[in-house]
């Protein structure tokens, strides 16, 4: 869930997407500012905090990585669960990609926290030589507009787009939360927080 | 599925995800897979629709009992030790950052026919109605010896060695009675007979000052911590991990049948046709159900009730031990509530579980001494499951079998298992050198 503190507030962002769409080259390029042509899946790391700040108030997103559970659909529940935003990933190379994008927005729906932020992303987009998916005409755009999703088109290669689509989801976070159950505590090993503390882990 | 593995784990029972978890830590490449198509096996939490469907066989529970998704309910329920091994094995692993954590608001212990808040301290020990007054001074006195205990303080021990002497001679040189060395025994070094009584004292006191730590970690009623959201989060996080270090998770595989070479070494697992190979296979017992032998059977109630246990101080969360004396039995008897507090009910709705070794084939009347607890109920389901522990040698077949989860409410046992066994897989000890003090207990708002 999105918290708030004096203009700040904590959210946890999940992305969701077919294996191989670029999921973790989006984070990447968005937290660290790199992108690799030979993204391994990513060992180690699928916990990342960045913190930004958009007009009205100080935004801390947890950006949770699937670690590649979604590969042969064993997701744990515990991945959306409070979640306050979504990105759902397709690769506009790959038609596939997008059924399977389809798929993952019925799956949000059915989990239902409607005040999820929830965006639709075609990622790649500098692949237009190859594009499958067509953004306008009754495709990619018209679907996200009908299930209330905001959608971009983006590239982890050039970096079109990366930076906007974190950003706009801080300004469409909800501001005022009802007021929550307390979320309990967080058991923390503080020393090694701290040499950390730059990318990862809240 | 046509690559080796180093080791594939079957089931997502909260043993093997940590032991998954640990072993794509230390590099090895795991291949995880279930039968089920979620994660959790025997120690997954359930909706209240999944709970009418395994007990009821149908999926209809009472609108009056609320929204079904709200429902977490843990069908090996269990609290954490603040202090425990498995806090320290969550630390070591950052396992913690996908988890939120709320202290159990009572730890009670029932004597005579009454349950009483269980004393953990000198001073607490004073304060306390279980014991009348001179006893109380008798206990204190040695509280006070095990709190000033120190393993490398010879003075401490005032010319002692807990090594050698047993609890019963300790106890005896402070004169305590029997419903005394009763609940130390059970309630506070969480000793499941009394066989401790003629062992090394020194387990039973590092049990008890293991429990004082873990009581004055987080300033709550009890040494005790529970996830949001029920212990079905715990499997989910330990298999994260592992996924995080590379680990391949396969759910909903039927079958999953271990092939053994002609040496009766386990070489693969075959599912839907196609044959993972991997040098070691760890599994729970039901998937080598030749490989093991049933040990006992656990006697349990879940009950849903609309308000929290009596002379509980309103807890929303609790612990309460039976010890088999008192009930004259060979086991404990162990009373285990939680709530929507914990979020694992909706609003006003408490889940309370009642369980025991079974001693009779009747878990109605042998559970009724914890169930006459509880007051009023809104439902209650009865079960009773088997226990097994492995019966195989590891060295000659390659394959490392957890034992089922026992009845008791807490995770000491539990971790005991994941340790041997990960020492029994890698050849070596488990490190969990972590610094406790440091580790703190961030509040975080919803
Ligand atoms: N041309 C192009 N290639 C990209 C882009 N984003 C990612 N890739 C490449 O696509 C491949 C897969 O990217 P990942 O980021 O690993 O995709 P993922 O969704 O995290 O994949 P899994 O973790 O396996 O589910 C890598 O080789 C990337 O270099 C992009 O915007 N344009
Ligand atoms: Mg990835």
């Amino acid at each position: 869930m999105a918290t708030i503190g004096n203009n700040s507030i904590n959210a946890k962002l999940v992305l969701l997407g077919d294996m191989g769409t670029g999921k973790s080259s989006l984070v990447l390029r968005f937290v660290k500012g790199q992108f690799l042509e030979f993204q391994e899946s990513t060992i180690g790391a699928a916990f990342f905090s960045q913190t930004l700040a958009v007009s009205d108030a100080t935004v801390k997103l947890e950006i949770w990585d699937t670690a590649g559970q979604e590969r042969y659909h064993s997701l744990a529940p515990m991945y959306y669960r409070g979640a306050a935003a979504a990105i759902i990933v397709y690769d506009i190379s790959r038609m596939e990609s997008f059924e399977r994008a389809k798929k993952w927005v019925q799956e949000l729906q059915k989990q239902g926290n409607p005040s999820m932020v929830t965006s639709l992303v075609g990622n790649k987009c500098d692949l237009e030589d190859k594009r499958e998916v067509l953004t306008e005409a009754s495709e990619a755009r018209t679907y996200a507009e009908d299930n209330g999703l905001f959608f971009m088109e983006t590239s982890a290669k050039t970096a079109i787009n990366v930076n906007d689509i974190f950003y706009e989801i801080a300004r469409r976070l909800p501001r005022a939360q009802p007021a929550q159950q307390p979320a309990g505590m967080v058991i923390a090993d503080r020393p090694a927080e701290i040499s950390r503390a730059s990318t990862c882990c809240s | 599925m046509d690559e080796e593995y180093d080791v594939i784990v079957l089931g997502t029972g909260l043993k093997e995800c940590i032991l998954s978890g640990l072993l794509s830590v230390d590099g090895l490449k795991v291949l995880h897979m279930d039968r089920n198509d979620y994660y959790g096996g025997e120690s997954t939490s359930l909706s209240l629709v999944q709970l009418w469907k395994r007990f009821r066989s149908n999926d209809k529970p009472p609108e009056l009992l609320g929204s079904s998704r709200e429902y977490n309910v843990d069908m090996i329920p269990k609290f954490m030790m603040a202090n425990g091994t498995l806090v320290r094995v969550l630390i070591r692993t950052g396992v913690t950052k996908y988890l939120n954590f709320k202290a159990v608001d009572g730890s009670f212990v029932y004597n005579n026919g009454k349950i009483y808040k269980v004393p953990a301290t000198d001073v607490e020990a004073l304060k306390s109605t279980l014991m009348g007054l001179f006893e109380k001074r008798r206990a204190r006195k040695f509280f006070i010896y095990v709190q000033d205990y120190e393993d490398d303080d010879p003075k401490s021990h005032e010319g002692l060695d807990l090594n050698k002497v047993t609890t019963r001679d300790v106890i005896s040189k402070y004169g305590l009675e029997d419903n005394t060395v009763d609940f130390i025994g059970h309630a506070l070094a969480l000793h499941r007979d009394d066989s401790y009584l003629d062992e090394p004292a020194i387990y039973t006191v590092k049990r008890m000052k293991l429990y004082a730590e873990s009581l004055a970690r987080f300033q709550g009623g009890s040494p005790y911590i529970y996830p949001l959201y029920g212990l079905g989060e715990l499997p989910q996080g330990f298999a994260r991990l592992s996924a995080v270090y590379g680990g391949t998770y396969m759910l909903n595989k039927p079958e999953c049948k271990v092939e053994f070479d002609t040496d009766g070494k386990a070489y693969g697992v075959t599912s839907e046709g196609e044959t993972a190979k991997c040098k070691k296979v760890v599994c729970d017992p039901s998937y080598l159900p030749d490989k093991v032998k049933k040990v006992g059977r656990v006697a349990r109630a879940i009950c849903i009730m609309s308000h929290p246990i009596p002379n509980t101080n309103d807890s929303h969360s609790v612990q309460i031990i039976l010890p088999q004396k008192q009930l004259g039995r060979r086991s404990d008897m162990y009373v285990f509530c939680c709530s929507y507090a914990h979020n694992v009910a909706p609003k006003g709705k408490y889940i309370a579980f009642v369980s025991t070794e079974a001693e009779t084939d009747h878990p109605e009347t042998e559970l009724k001494p914890g169930i006459d607890l509880l007051g009023p109920v809104d439902e209650t389901f009865f079960d009773i499951y088997d226990r097994y522990e492995p019966a195989n040698h590891d060295e000659q077949d390659n394959c490392f079998i957890s034992t089922s989860y026992d009845a008791t409410t807490h995770f000491e046992s539990t971790v005991q298992d994941v340790i041997s066994m990960y020492k029994k897989i890698t050849g070596k000890e488990l490190d969990l050198s972590v610094d406790l003090s440091a580790a703190s207990a961030a509040g975080e708002d919803a």
